[in-house]
């Protein structure tokens, strides 16, 4: 490529990066704008709505908060050691006790704390819906059969399905030295219900709809039935299951708010309710931030998901997005 | 009469519809020799492709029945391979993987007749490949190579079964004129060395010429049957440039197409539609529109 002084861009690249970065950023400026305007509009019990220059600030915040938190579990378990050190020092056969940090879950602990809750709920319904969609996918009449079924259970809002599972889990999980939490588990379940769906309808259609003369193949071929499943249906329903599967993982993680507010799993759903609670003069900026925050852990998982999906896509020149 | 090797015996094949059933075949009967080279032609939708896979035994027929090598035909296997239209590879794998699915299957287990080695195995794959002349394109997957090289691993892998009979359902329908012609040289440089049987579908006048020792010329549907059949009498190797002056040549072509527009012309079926195409070679073409 060759660059000359007077002129980095061509006209054509020029129109290329007003397309790709201007525009964008133009729609995103107004809708700054008009939030904020509109947000000056509303007073609420619990001061101004927040414009997005007191979001800011709250994320700031909630930032500042997150670091002075690992700070402090720092300082903790210096001192912690130190103690220990000099009681060793005194008497080599001391007991030594090492306590772990019980400090408050910061906002990005909570993030994290949701992003384990919803995979675990997300694969758990894809380690169930994958096969059950294959092998329903392979008989029309057992298709037929679940259908019903699955049309019926699939949109029932996560609100519905809270309680029985929160009953159950207490009733079935039952133990002196619990290692999961029950909210954790409640939670999990629920995305789980929710979110597996989209997978199992998608695989079965995919495995289902495998080209005619593919399965030809495999009889002229005499392949065994596991052979033909793993190398000639799996493959060919893969672009439908993974379309499943990112439909799956953005509905769980919608449904993970509602089910960790309710569940009080210490997510972020969690942190919108105590938030809530508390009704400080920042609790609605906080929770701006929690709404960003969702949108963009939102995005990356189906950016990942959609990485994923091209990696494992045999079919490159299908324009996936 | 000639021995028979394959026997296509009076099958008449019926398929339900709502309106009752239909009636694609109607006794149809063939026998064929060892080694020989049958096309099948005829109309869309005269059943070329039914007769095709009930010897495939992807299809029952309701009367009568398949016999190969004096064993009744009952379910697809192997021993007769197919290549399909539109070539049929699984797009996940690469060329050799592909033939390499069917090598593995047919050759890859214990209790088989005649096992190979891994080693022998890998051979014989790639010596299948060459005879197709796919030696260069052997790891590239079915979207990155063009439409002739995939109709090319097609065959490469019925051929790698070492099948009794070859079945070959309009294989290079889907290539364009020049295309098929090295594909045409190519099937024959290989019938010629292995000699296999072979049943071709096709739309092609003069591929059907060029390639077969006879010719089944199919009557339409429904209730199709065998209308005619043309031996062609044609020493091999055949070269397309020297027949194309040679009296006998020009005859059969002028008793197929005579045949498939004369005798069995399709009502309301207008010659002049198909002029439109303008990349087709000049020859005629019977309805190219849509696959029997």
């Amino acid at each position: 490529m060759k660059f000359s002084k007077t002129s980095v861009f061509t006209e054509e690249q020029y129109s290329v990066f007003i397309r790709m970065y201007i525009f964008p950023l133009i729609a995103v400026a107004l809708f700054l704008g008009l939030w904020s305007i509109s947000a000056s509009q509303v007073q609420t019990s619990l001061g101004q709505l927040p414009g997005p220059t007191a979001v800011y600030e709250q994320a700031s915040n909630l930032v500042d908060e997150h670091v002075a938190a690992r700070e402090k579990e720092v300082s903790f378990y210096e001192r912690q050691e130190k103690r220990n050190a000099a009681k060793l020092e005194k008497n080599p056969d001391a007991e030594v006790k090492i306590r772990p940090y019980t400090g408050k879950a910061t906002f990005f602990d909570q993030i994290l704390t949701s992003l384990v809750t919803v995979f675990t709920g997300f694969i758990m319904a894809s380690l169930i819906a994958i096969p059950i969609g294959i092998i329903t996918g392979l008989s029309n009449d057992l298709y037929r059969s679940i259908n019903p079924i699955v049309q019926l259970l699939k949109p029932v809002s996560p609100l519905a399905w809270l309680p029985i599972v929160t009953m159950v889990v207490s009733a079935v999980y039952v133990s002196d030295d619990p290692m999961f939490d029950k909210s954790y588990l409640t939670s999990a379940f629920t995305v789980m219900l929710c979110c597996m769906w989209p997978t199992l309808i998608n695989t079965a259609v995919g495995v289902s709809t495998v080209d005619k003369d593919l399965i030809n193949v495999s009889k002229v071929l005499r392949l065994g039935w596991f052979t033909k499943v793993f190398k000639i249906i799996l493959p060919s329903a893969i672009p439908m299951i993974f379309t499943g599967l990112r439909l799956s993982l953005s509905i769980g993680w919608m449904v993970l708010i509602a089910a960790e507010m309710l569940a009080q799993n210490p997510g972020l759903g969690k942190f919108v309710w105590d938030e809530f609670q508390n009704g400080s003069s920042n609790s609605l900026g906080r929770i701006m931030v929690a709404v960003i925050a969702i949108g963009i852990v939102g995005y990356m998982l189906d950016r990942g998901m959609l990485m994923l999906q091209k990696k494992v896509s045999w079919d490159k020149s299908v324009v996936l997005r | 009469m000639k021995n028979k090797h394959l026997n296509i015996d009076h099958i008449s094949m019926e398929f339900p519809t709502p309106d009752g059933p239909y009636v694609a075949l109607r006794d149809v009967n063939l026998d064929m020799a060892k080694g020989e080279f049958v096309s099948l032609i005829g109309h869309s939708g005269c059943g070329k492709s039914t007769v095709l896979n009930v010897v495939a035994g992807l299809y029952k027929a309701t009367i009568g029945g398949v016999v190969l090598d004096g064993k009744e035909v009952d379910e697809p296997g192997p021993e007769r391979a197919v290549v399909f239209q539109n070539h049929s590879l699984l797009p996940w794998l690469t060329a050799y993987e592909n033939v390499e699915l069917a090598v593995k299957q047919v050759f890859g287990r214990a209790k088989s007749k005649h096992t190979k080695s891994k080693a022998e195995m890998k051979e014989w794959i790639e010596h299948n490949l060459h005879l197709v002349h796919m030696d260069h394109a052997m790891h590239k997957r079915p979207d990155e190579i063009s439409g002739g090289m995939k109709q090319r691993v097609g065959i490469a892998r019925a051929l790698a079964m070492e099948p009794k009979v070859l079945l070959m359902d309009e294989p290079f329908g889907a290539l364009d004129a020049l295309t098929r012609a090295h594909m045409q040289e190519s099937l024959m440089e290989i019938h010629a060395d292995l000699g296999n049987t072979v049943i071709m579908i096709t739309h092609d006048v003069d591929e059907a010429v060029l390639l077969s020792d006879r010719i089944v010329m199919m009557t339409n549907g429904p209730a199709a049957t065998i209308g005619e059949i043309l031996e062609i009498d044609l020493p091999r190797p055949r070269d397309r440039v020297e027949l194309s002056s040679n009296a006998k040549y020009n005859h059969y072509r002028h008793e197929v197409l005579q045949f498939l527009y004369e005798r069995q012309r399709r009502p309301g079926e207008e010659l002049a539609a198909d002029e439109k195409d303008d990349d087709s070679s000049p020859e005629l073409k019977v309805v190219k529109t849509e696959a029997a």
